[in-house]
């Protein structure tokens, strides 16, 4: 097992045929990920290696069987996207575009709640990789193997270099779940951290946090009162000064909230262990999993 | 994107809210020409981004020329908390009755605009959210509905604003909303919102923080943006399209993805050093990103010892040391180097970096042996 993204995954990609799209989409039907669909308006007919293109989330849906949607449209377009997939009956749509005004953010959101079928990962993310099975996304697949370890995380690189990390000792991942840096994500680690408590394969689950909002106190809630597999946390961003943009939208210390201390203080009086060094985060998934 | 004062309050007029008149000056000339226009007496308010601004002693109360000219010639170039003060806002001296506060806030937490109204303005907001909760109404708005009249008006009744006041406060609420979505904003606030002696009601502050990811939807609003008034090696960063932001350490950053080059500043801290800044060369950066990247990193002068901590995913190591030994070739660093190269390509990017032979360049196969090993270079300024 794994979560979100497995063999039945049929990917469409809007924005196939711009360089990032046809590149990445490449990528992941490579990696053995069913990519049957490609989306660009007027484009419909062509192919990308391979790839058929339509000219409608729709038309990919009715003719290709698609049931998860990449949107790899540039950010002025991706709000639009993401709707147009929902609105054709995609039932998971995974975001990478980063730099979506977070207004437009907060309409997808409102209305994709009233969806519930409908499940956004991301935007502003790597994506998800459930190794052995699917990739989706522009995570480097070939950094990690199958195995017990699900992570979820705001962070792309910072996810890379923890699940690398447990690699070298040995362990593999059911998932990577990457939720994105903005704002207004549209997953947050609880509804992925629910998900992996329900994974059979998952025994442990590592989640990576870093400064601004209060996903990750709100996560500390969750897991004290539903999650029995254990969890390690990281949070970055313990010396990112107040009030300064850390590269992501959301990594933002806005007077004293938002601060990491706070994050892996709420996690720490749940009971959740957390690590200063993404090196300590997998020594003590390690330790709790055993060599 | 944070607005002035000023900036602010031209964005309320726009939007028919109303507020004090006035004019913005950059030179004494230019303040009591204004203030002359104006008419006496005026307030002359010195346009920083930082509150405490009164406290501080930048915003006076002229009762004629000479003093306008005095508390100008005070105020232009006065440091606020590290701030200096480039321009100054001239404004007619409004009559206050009542102090009110109001505000839009982009709840991340809740996922909606909050809109809050409280009796008790001119006072610090969270301060009064502590201590009497009950003074400050709260409302959710769902973007998808929009901000209604009766939202308006259970905002104000909950407030306790004067029967007679209802119907303005609450209609400077759709406006400010109106604003709030218009403008794509993340919090608007308004303190002290005041009434006059004719019961007329007016911003007589402005706080607007803009959303940068919307700034090419308002080209209006990207250009006040003050390019004088940031620090030098950002704005360097900014016209080069690199994420960087500066800190006050000697220890360099540069590294791919937000999250990681946090967590590098963090792991740099643990091992006992301070980092200059955080920088972000993004995903898939081309070697001559990097010589552009390094070129920034290094124009502080405050730089003692630079970190490049890369993870490849789309980021290809051998990219990264191209990049660097250019920046080698255009540059010729004086302070040390330490490189760590991990994932994507790292073997052959190591072996580019080994064949180069550059000087002052330390390798580090680890995050943390590459942290302790720069925090050693920045104390004593020469490479192991």
């Amino acid at each position: 097992m794994s979560v979100l993204v497995d063999r039945e995954t049929r990917l469409v990609v809007t924005g196939i045929t711009g360089r990032e799209g046809t590149f990445h989409a490449t990528n992941n039907k490579n990696y053995g990920t069913q990519v049957v669909a490609g989306v660009t308006p007027g484009k419909g007919g062509q192919d990308v290696n391979g790839i058929p293109v339509f000219n409608t989330v729709a038309e990919s849906v009715e003719k290709a069987g698609a049931n998860t949607a990449m949107i790899f449209v540039p950010p002025r377009f991706a709000a639009d996207s993401i709707l147009e997939a929902a609105d054709a009956g995609v039932r998971l749509i995974v975001a990478i575009t980063e730099g979506i005004p977070a207004h437009d953010e907060l309409r997808v959101y409102t209305q994709l709640k009233r969806m519930p079928d409908v499940r956004l990962v991301g935007p502003n993310c790597p994506g998800i990789l459930s190794p052995g099975k699917a990739s989706v996304g522009i995570i480097p697949a070939s950094f990690f193997k199958q195995g017990n370890v699900g992570v979820v995380s705001r962070s792309g690189t910072l996810t890379y270099q923890i699940g690398n990390e447990l690699a070298q000792r040995g362990f593999g991942n059911s998932s990577i779940v990457g939720i994105g840096g903005d704002p207004v994500p549209g997953s947050s680690f609880i509804d992925i951290i629910e998900l992996f408590q329900n994974d059979p394969e998952t025994e442990l689950i590592v989640m990576s946090g870093e400064i601004g909002g209060s996903a990750e106190e709100e996560a500390a809630e969750y897991i004290a009162a539903n999650v029995t597999k254990p969890v390690v946390a990281y949070i970055a961003g313990f010396t990112a000064p107040e009030g300064k943009t850390m590269g992501h939208a959301g990594a933002i210390v806005s007077g004293s909230a938002g601060t990491a201390k706070a994050k892996a203080q709420a996690l720490e009086a749940k009971g959740v262990r957390v690590g200063r060094t993404p090196t300590e985060t997998a020594e003590i998934a390690m330790e709790i999993l055993g060599s | 994107m944070d607005l002035l004062e000023y900036q602010g309050k031209q964005l309320f007029a726009r939007h028919g809210i109303p507020v004090p008149t006035g004019k913005p000056a950059k030179t004494v000339e230019d303040a009591v020409a204004a203030a002359d226009e104006i008419g006496y007496p005026c307030v002359v308010k010195a346009q920083v981004l930082i509150g405490g601004r009164g406290k501080a002693g930048g915003v006076k109360l002229a009762k004629d020329r000479a003093e306008a000219t005095k508390y100008a010639t005070d105020i232009l170039g006065m440091d606020i908390k590290g701030f200096t003060v480039h321009e100054v806002w001239i404004e007619g001296a409004s009559q206050i009755e009542e102090e009110y506060y109001a505000s839009i806030v982009f709840d991340r937490a809740a996922k909606a605009p909050l809109v809050m109204l409280s009796t008790q303005g001119g006072m610090d907001i969270e301060e009064v959210a502590e201590k009497t909760p009950e003074a400050l109404a709260r409302l959710h708005v769902d973007p998808l509905l929009g901000f209604q009249d009766f939202h308006g008006r259970k905002l104000a009744f909950a407030a306790g604003i004067p029967a007679d006041l209802i119907r303005p406060v609450g209609a400077m609420l759709s406006k400010l909303y109106a604003a709030f979505v218009a403008e794509e904003a993340m919090l608007i606030e308004v303190n002290p919102l005041i009434v006059t002696p004719e019961r007329d009601v007016r911003a007589l502050d402005a706080k607007v923080t803009l959303d940068g990811n919307s700034l090419y939807r308002h080209p209006e609003n990207a250009a006040l943006r003050d390019p004088s008034a940031e620090d030098p090696q950002e704005q360097m960063a900014h016209e080069r399209g690199l994420t960087y932001v500066k800190l006050d350490g000697d220890i360099g950053i540069l590294g791919n993805g937000a999250g990681l080059v946090m967590s590098t500043l963090d792991v740099v801290g643990l091992a006992g050093g301070q980092a200059a800044n955080f920088l972000d060369a993004g995903g898939g950066s081309k070697a001559d990103a990097i010589v552009s990247a390094v070129e920034v990193i290094l124009s502080d002068p405050k730089v003692r010892a630079v970190l490049f901590n890369i993870f490849g995913g789309i980021t290809r190591c051998d990219e990264v040391a191209k990049g660097l030994i250019e920046a080698y070739g255009i540059i010729q660093p004086t302070v040390p180097f330490v490189v760590r190269l991990d994932g994507t390509n790292d073997v052959e990017g190591r072996k580019l970096l080994s064949d180069a032979n550059l000087p002052n360049v330390a390798t580090a196969t680890t995050m943390n042996e590459a942290a302790e090993k720069v925090v050693a270079l920045a104390k004593t300024g020469v490479a192991a």
